[in-house]
């Protein structure tokens, strides 16, 4: 992580502030296994978006499209936290958490593509990648709309545990956000209903300094320090180096535990840096080449592929072979993509209700009760009947 | 039994059967709702399942949103329909996209209840209908009962609905008495409207308050003559435009009254499919009665004015049965 400089050049710690605690040295390495798996993810999301950008490029993925590159390990170390059961929800930068929870890059992709083999069959797109089968509660297109469905998600599983099954709160919710999203009257109000309702809930700020192309300085106040806006609701705050997938692993699973543990929610400033810019649309006029080679050398590939050869984890040739298998399973998700259908036209009335609706919308026509198993009874309604 | 209390039976009565039901709002608990609606429930079902919320509508509609994506059943009251305009995003953004957006994974099944409407002289920020403005979304469903009877069995519906579902109350309508049906599976169907009263030369379609002013219109229109039909359509979305059509055929004459201002209203939706689908058997273009195309007035007469009412109804029914 590079740190202000004194001698008048301009700094390159897009954050400006808090130094960043160390945690990972102090704790035992993780098995050579974990490594492994984690190497492979990071090179995925990492390949995946590459992918994605070319795909944008030739016209393949339609609207909007925000590459994650650069915050790999935020979402590999943050999922390598949770349980399976626990619930993720995050914002529209969404592929890397959706792959790091065990979507498959083919129905990822495909959902780009726009085809309906994607994971929402095609209806969502790359800002709504929706994985059930993972409790990936979706990624959500307005910025901060996600944080009050967080509080939701830790709400239910609190109420299902305790309230339903007379039990324990088990789960821990965890719902990302960017820096941005601070500034959003639905982040506020979440965090104070997390807080008066001791919700398990993780909120974890990816912080990579910018809110499309306004820096954090320009738009948050105490940028230097956003703890301050968590502790502001009394709720528990730490800073995170997101570049480091270990510093996110080790600092990630202290924070998630102790939420279980005392079904309290916390907030999470994690410094990273998006490489790219905002989507696809952005040619980043609003920073400077110096400023992305400084925390290009910072890579979090970079970092963890060098700790995992130091550990004895991987061998060169091991990580070689790890980045050719993500690439042909890249390609192969491209390709996937490439050939899975359009949605047929007749899906455009499907899932707008769990019911089937006609396409004259609004009205009752055809039976919406007809397709059901056990279609509840009602009272009939007599012509001229009058109850007044 | 009171309006209120009906919706209030049908909530408890839900809550006893499903422990996924919940209900959440402003005030809903130890004040027992601001239109005490909730009375006694807190009491019965304790501050786990009737919760109370700070002033947050679109933090705590957006939390219970994401409680109904995890499988529990939300109730979730805004004590005003006016101030759910702050919850706009998650309750338009989000509950009625979320089953499509997700292809099929993630449904809401949520009830947004409150109270709808003008007439106690709030002034302009606290009067909204908002049906016209909301019933414009795919993915929602709209209930916006008239009777007592209704409000318990729509609202039964509505909490058994794997659908995000708007259910209007008017406040005017709360102490309202009427018979209510006990048993557990009182439902009310939706899409299924309501004949009021039968007649032979005018349908007058209409929902929620303004149902009891075409009532007292049709009285009054008797007395000259005038034979008039009222339907209650009792759920906007579905919209049951056939109850509609059958009685036209048999009228030929249709005026559909509406609460909501009449740019993009369902009555404005109605009038479109009526002419669309019974242009021949007409005798006359279709006739709307609104609210007033200007903000909600204070003052006692104005807003009375600017409410649909018993003489505007008249007026338009003598307009639409008019041969000359």
């Amino acid at each position: 992580m590079p740190t202000p400089t004194t001698d008048g050049k301009p700094s390159h710690d897009v954050h400006g502030g808090l130094p960043v605690p160390r945690r990972a040295a102090n704790r035992p390495a993780p098995a050579a296994e974990l490594l492994r798996a984690w190497y492979r993810e990071l090179v995925l999301i990492r390949e995946f978006e590459i992918r994605c950008m070319q795909a944008y490029q030739d016209k393949k993925i339609g609207g909007f499209c925000h590459v994650y590159i650069g915050q790999e390990a935020v979402a590999v170390g943050c999922v390598a936290a949770l349980k399976p059961e626990d619930p993720l929800v995050t914002a529209y930068r969404d592929h890397g958490h959706a792959l790091a929870r065990g979507m498959t890059a083919r129905a990822c992709m495909a959902e780009m593509f726009g085809r309906v083999d994607g994971c929402a069959k095609g209806k969502g797109g790359s800002m709504h990648m929706f994985d059930k089968a993972n409790n990936l509660f979706g990624g959500h297109g307005i910025v901060g709309a996600q944080t009050p469905l967080g509080a939701g998600l830790a709400f239910a599983t609190k109420y299902q545990d305790e309230v339903i099954n007379k039990g324990k709160s088990s789960r821990v919710t965890m719902c990302f956000l960017g820096d941005g999203a601070l500034n959003q009257g639905s982040f506020h109000e979440a965090l104070n209903l997390a807080g008066l309702m001791d919700l398990p809930v993780v909120y974890v700020v990816e912080n990579n300094g910018y809110s499309m192309g306004t820096s954090i300085h320009r738009g948050t106040t105490q940028s230097h320090d956003l703890s301050s806006k968590a502790l502001g609701y009394g709720i528990d705050a730490s800073v995170i180096d997101g570049m480091n997938l270990l510093e996110v692993y080790h600092g990630m699973k202290d924070v998630v535990e102790k939420c279980r543990e005392r079904s309290r929610p916390a907030f999470v400033d994690m410094r990273c840096y998006r490489y790219k810019g905002h989507s696809m649309s952005d040619p980043r006029k609003y920073r400077t080449r110096d400023e992305e080679e400084v925390w290009e050398q910072g890579d979090p590939i970079g970092i963890f592929e060098k700790y995992v050869l130091e550990q004895g984890a991987m061998t060169h040739d091991q990580i070689k072979a790890a980045q050719k298998d993500v690439k042909t399973e890249v390609r192969d998700a491209v390709q996937f993509a490439d050939q899975s259908p359009v949605p047929p036209l007749t899906d455009l009335y499907h899932d707008v209700y769990r019911e089937p609706w006609g396409r004259y919308t609004g009205t009752s026509e055809p039976q919406m009760y007809g397709g059901a198993q056990n279609p509840p009874t009602f009272r009939a309604t007599r012509e001229g009947e009058d109850l007044l | 039994m009171e309006f209120r209390d009906a919706i209030r039976d049908a909530m408890s009565e839900e809550m006893r059967r499903d422990a996924r039901v919940m209900l959440i709002g402003e005030e809903v608990a130890e004040y027992n709702g601001a239109y005490k609606v909730s009375r006694g429930m807190l009491d019965e079902f304790g501050a786990r399942r009737v919760i109370d919320t700070p002033i947050s509508e679109s933090g705590f509609a957006g939390m219970a949103i994401g409680a109904a994506m995890m499988g529990l059943r939300p109730v979730v009251e805004f004590m005003s329909w006016s101030f759910s305009l702050v919850a706009a995003d998650p309750i338009l953004n989000n509950a009625p996209k979320m089953l499509f957006m997700s292809g099929g994974q993630f449904g809401c099944p949520i009830v947004f209840r409150g109270n709808d409407g003008a007439g106690g002289q709030l002034g302009s920020t606290h009067s909204w209908c908002v049906e016209g403005l909301f019933s414009n979304v795919p993915g929602i469903k709209m209930a916006i009962p008239a009777t007592p009877d209704d409000a318990k069995g729509l609202m039964k519906t509505a909490i058994r609905d794997d659908d995000p579902v708007f259910f209007l109350e008017s406040e005017r309508l709360l102490g309202l008495k009427g018979e209510v049906p006990v048993g557990e599976d009182v439902l009310v169907k939706f899409g299924e409207a309501r004949v009021r009263r039968a007649g032979a030369d005018c349908t007058i379609a209409s929902w929620g308050r303004p149902v009891h002013f075409c009532l007292e219109a049709a009285e009054a229109l008797a007395k000259e003559g005038i034979s008039c039909e009222v339907i209650d359509l009792r759920t906007i979305r579905p919209l049951d435009i056939g109850a509609i059509v059958r009685s036209v055929k048999k009228t030929s004459n249709l005026v559909v009254v509406d609460q909501s201002w009449s740019f993009g209203s369902p009555g404005s939706e109605v009038a479109a499919q009526i002419h669309q689908r019974c242009f021949d058997d007409l005798d006359n273009h279709v006739h709307r009665v609104h609210t007033e195309d200007v903000p909600a007035p204070y003052a006692f007469n104005l807003e009375q004015e600017y409410l649909p009412n018993a003489r505007k109804i008249c007026e338009a029914v003598r307009s639409a049965t008019y041969n000359a």
